[in-house]
């Protein structure tokens, strides 16, 4: 297994499982709050920001115990890595598009924040998802 | 039965052997990419692009339709450069 395609096991399993901490965290409190009470932005920010810690560490760890040839990535991984972003972006904007209508309708600004958040959360997956298919079963043209 | 994403077929696992056992690490070096990259053009799993299919035929010092071949549309079985 390349370096890049580690990273991008890593990314996967950082990304699913910071928000998967965040909406324990959340759903705990929406159980006991109405929504427009509920305090997510520091859950959002602190989850957020530990993914990006544990995908440093993650990798640091997966190259210690399995270490790589060369940590170069070459064309491949640069055709693979655009071929994910491009089949992911969807969610991205989906997510910016739903945010902007629950705006216009007046939602309250918990649904907003999480729903955009849903959308990049879902563009990291995915994006892993279909990169990690295109290391294992090659590129379709 | 998957298909393979290309029908793109390739002689550099025979060529290596023919050239002393060249490895598969060591024709990475040579074209500037990764083992893991090496090892999906030898499988089937990725096209290389123009440029890097002549620079593997240069390693092997053969003309480009011996190392990559393409189906005949017609004749499936018989292989074309």
């Amino acid at each position: 297994m390349s370096y890049e395609e580690k990273g991008v096991w890593v990314y996967l399993v950082t990304s699913a499982g910071g928000y998967a901490v965040y909406l324990a965290i959340i759903a705990g409190r929406l159980a006991s709050t109405p929504a427009a009470a509920v305090s997510y932005a520091p859950v959002l920010l602190w989850t957020a920001g530990a993914s990006i810690i544990a995908s440093v560490i993650g990798r640091t760890l997966v190259e210690t115990a399995r270490p790589s040839d060369s940590r170069r990535g070459d064309v491949r991984d640069r055709e693979i890595s655009r071929s994910g972003e491009f089949a992911s972006r969807w969610f991205v904007i989906a997510g910016a598009a739903a945010g902007l209508a629950m705006a216009m309708a007046r939602w309250d600004y918990f649904w907003i924040g999480n729903v955009i958040y849903l959308g990049f959360v879902l563009w990291a997956v995915a994006g892993s998802v279909v990169k990690l298919i295109a290391y294992r079963r090659g590129l379709q043209p | 039965m998957k298909s393979k994403p290309t029908r793109v077929t390739n002689s550099i696992r025979a060529l290596r052997f023919a050239r002393g056992e060249m490895t598969q690490a060591q024709l990475a070096d040579r074209i500037g990419v990764t083992r893991q990259t090496i090892i999906a053009i030898e499988q089937g799993r990725y096209s290389p692009s123009l440029e890097m299919a002549f620079q593997i035929a240069r390693v092997f010092q053969v003309p480009l339709d011996a190392v990559f071949q393409y189906p005949d549309q017609a004749n499936p079985d018989k292989a074309t450069s």
